[in-house]
């Protein structure tokens, strides 16, 4: 997996390329408190690129998603393909996050 | 190899072994004409989920333990055995439900209902050590 960070205003843009797993979910953890120390508040995590996430990829995005709340912030999702909107729906996070469309509508929503 | 001789791994416990053994089970699969989900979904969340908790869990994240793996893959279906050096674990009690309200929000908890979810049966028996097998007919 590799991560390209990219902002737009006061949006923090998280591209994941390839697999969200166990192995290297902390990346993704550190890369957004580290954005979350330096001030940010608002970040969406773009799926365009990625491949599967498993059961700790997806702890993540709800730990970094609560701690954003806590902050007054959110993380939001964009360009889930329908194998990972299947295992949003699956496990019903698809009620905790909001998805958008694309990179653009995620960012547009805040 | 040829499409049909089983896939076998002996690796140390080691995430990092994770994503090779997946491909190469998806690989396969994909071999056999297995579905798109299947391919991209199924199979690589279960079998990731198995070996993560087989290395985590079963082996303690010890890397001098190991895991093994036996994957057979036919047009009829995927089953595939992962062994860790652990004591075992009551599949029934240990599965819960990640989306009641109060566990929605949790960060871990989801690993062994996915692994059910995905897969048309997961099994758990004892061999040398424990052995989870998974199941999946092609679709």
């Amino acid at each position: 997996m590799s991560l390209q960070v990219t902002t737009q205003g006061d949006v923090v843009i998280i591209a994941i390329d390839g697999q969200l797993i166990v192995g290297n979910r902390q990346e993704l953890k550190q890369q957004v408190l580290d954005r979350v120390e330096a001030g940010a508040r608002k970040v969406v995590v773009d799926f365009a690129g990625a491949g599967y996430i498993d059961s700790s990829g997806l702890g993540v995005l709800v730990s970094l998603a609560k701690r954003l709340r806590e902050l007054g912030g959110d993380l939001r999702l964009a360009n889930l393909n329908e194998d990972l909107l299947t295992l949003f729906e699956l496990t019903k996070l698809d009620s905790l996050f909001r998805i958008a469309a694309s990179r653009d509508q995620a960012v547009e929503g805040f | 190899m040829s499409a049909s001789a089983a896939l076998e791994f002996r690796v140390p416990s080691d995430l990092a072994r994770i994503e090779g053994i997946v491909a190469q089970v998806v690989h396969r699969c994909r071999e056999h004409a297995f579905g798109g989900r299947q391919l991209a979904l199924n199979v690589p969340v279960a079998l990731t989920e198995a070996l993560a908790n087989a290395m985590l869990r079963g082996n303690g994240d010890d890397g001098r333990k190991e895991v093994r793996v036996r994957a057979e893959v036919s047009a009829a279906r995927l089953v595939v055995e992962v062994e860790d050096e652990g004591a075992g674990f009551d599949l029934e009690a240990c599965t819960v439900d990640p989306t009641t309200p109060e566990r929605l929000e949790r960060e871990e908890g989801r690993g062994l209902f996915l692994m059910r979810s995905l897969m048309d049966e997961v099994a758990c028996v004892r061999g040398a050590g424990t052995i989870v097998r998974l199941t999946l007919h092609r679709r």
